[in-house]
């Protein structure tokens, strides 16, 4: 009889207390965003997908086209495509293609990278309407962060410019063979001369 | 009794206007109702509910109707046609009996009947057939496990429903709702009677069949139970009759215990719909706060301790009534 009652008192004071974490949840602030109107701030560590890190001393890129990124990634969405322009000492990233559609945001494109030229964005809203949609240009990108932090945008190289800058390395490479050529002939005809 | 006030409902213009009243009423307050709940839930979960149509929502309920309206009747091959189609009408007709004696204040009641108590819980129980018939009729297994669940469950808990409201009926010795709330002028009967009024919530939520009792119609074990087979207008009747139903508990509740209409500076209907309200809130608050009990939980619940203690507050009330 008195674990009966005693039951009831329990049960009842149980449900008491359940009610009060409701009403206290009743009233705290709402956590939900209106989706499309309101942004948040994601946190420093937010992993979304990469991007080009901007050089704080040379203000922007540092890809040199190694494609590493594009080896390692497990379902091969980056297309890297670099040139070395005339009076630069590395290769430069000349187009920067990321499939975002496939992407599974693991990360190994940002390890691997030799120059930390990646790094995770913060950016959260990647829906699109299509699956071309979602192809992130990386050059354009930052430019873009590049405009709104103040920087002059680093410009996209032409297709004109990355052929003479093909050209050009192609003639700086022949002359060097031309010259090592002549070098090697040159070292070998004096002991020629010797024989005449 | 007779010689109070008997506003509306002396003529054939009275009733049409209370007939009127009453349908706005039903379909206003559902609608209020709908919306009112999805908000209740929500911020309980800390969520903002529905936001996009009107000021926060208010009128997503509506936009909801119209598209409930639209949608077609479908009768499914083998249910038991006459049945079926009455059902959804069943259900509906208590409800607005119901209200024929709910005191809503002073002057602004149906007809105030001295059997008003005996009217309200006798249609209630209307209630059952009709999602007996609904659940019968589907010919679906999910309808008919709802619907005995049902019948199973209002039986048990009308029982300490009836009694507890009988011990107020003794104090005021009136089966009249306005008498009743006469005879809360000098203090409402929740204070004197706490254990009935929570026995009475309790009974109240398993009648409307609301969470934590909603076994009738548990969504995640039976689809939606009894009305399972009912689409578009049909079902929005059962949806209507049910919210209706938990105004109704809340109105008696508020006749019962909360002093019906009578409050200080603002007018009697006012005070009692701001009660009704309250008691619908906390019945809200029960749904999204407990879970759904078992079934040889609930049946146990309703023979083992609500129906002992009901029996045991109105002997204690007889017997201080007697000895006062």
């Amino acid at each position: 009889m008195v674990s009966y009652f005693k039951e009831i008192l329990v049960g009842f004071y149980s449900l008491l207390a359940g009610m009060a974490v409701t009403i206290r949840y009743f009233v705290k602030p709402i956590v939900t965003v209106q989706y499309p109107r309101e942004k948040i701030e994601m946190t420093p560590r937010y992993r979304g997908y990469p991007q080009l890190t901007i050089d704080p001393e040379t203000k922007t890129h540092r890809c040199i086209a190694c494609e590493m990124c594009a080896r390692i990634c497990p379902s091969q969405l980056i297309t890297v495509e670099g040139t070395k322009f005339p009076g630069e000492k590395q290769k430069r990233a000349t187009k920067y293609i990321h499939e975002h559609q496939y992407c599974s945001l693991c990360g190994l494109c940002v390890e691997v990278c030799p120059t930390t030229a990646l790094e995770f964005s913060q950016v959260y809203r990647l829906a699109g309407y299509s699956r071309e949609d979602c192809v992130i240009d990386h050059l354009i990108v930052l430019q873009k962060r590049q405009r709104l932090a103040g920087f002059v945008a680093t410009p996209v190289p032409t297709a004109e410019e990355i052929e003479a800058a093909k050209a050009a390395e192609a003639a700086a490479k022949a002359a060097k063979e031309k010259e090592a050529k002549a070098k090697a002939e040159a070292k070998g005809k004096p002991e020629g001369e010797v024989k005449e | 009794m007779e010689a109070m006030a008997q506003p509306a409902a002396v003529s054939i213009l009275g009733m049409i206007a209370g007939l009127l009243g009453v349908i706005v009423l039903v379909s206003v307050n559902a609608l209020f109702l709908i919306w009112m709940e999805r908000k209740v839930s929500a911020h309980m979960q800390l969520r903002p509910g529905p936001m996009e149509v009107g000021w926060h929502g208010a009128i997503q309920t509506i936009a909801d109707a119209l598209k409930l309206m639209g949608k077609e009747l479908i009768t499914p091959k083998d249910v038991d046609r006459p049945v079926y189609l009455l059902a959804p009408i069943v259900v509906f007709l208590p409800v607005l009996l119901s209200f024929l004696v709910i005191p809503f204040s002073q002057s602004l009641v149906i007809r105030d009947m001295n059997v008003g108590v005996l009217l309200i819980l006798a249609f209630a129980s209307l209630t059952v057939l009709a999602i007996l018939m609904a659940g019968w009729a589907s010919n679906n297994k999910y309808s008919i496990f709802g619907a005995i669940r049902s019948v199973a469950q209002n039986i048990a808990y009308e029982i300490p429903l009836l009694i507890t409201l009988m011990s107020i009926i003794l104090m005021v010795g009136s089966f009249s709702l306005a008498d009743i709330v006469e005879a809360q002028s000098a203090y409402w009967f929740v204070f004197v009677q706490p254990l009935a009024f929570i026995l009475y919530i309790t009974c109240a939520t398993a009648e409307t069949n609301r969470a934590p009792f909603d076994l009738p119609e548990a969504e995640s074990e039976l689809v939606a139970g009894f009305h399972t087979e009912y689409s578009g207008m049909r079902f929005a009747l059962f949806f209507l009759a049910e919210y209706t139903n938990m105004f109704i508990v809340a109105a008696i509740a508020t006749v019962f215990f909360l002093g019906g209409w009578r409050g200080p500076f603002l007018p009697g209907i006012v005070w009692f719909l701001i009660k009704v309200y309250f008691i619908i809130f906390v019945l809200m608050w029960f749904r999204w706060t407990f879970p759904r009990v078992r079934f040889d939980q609930l049946i146990t619940f309703a023979w083992k301790i609500l129906i002992p203690l009901a029996f045991a507050n109105l002997i204690i009330t007889a017997f201080i009534l007697k000895l006062r």
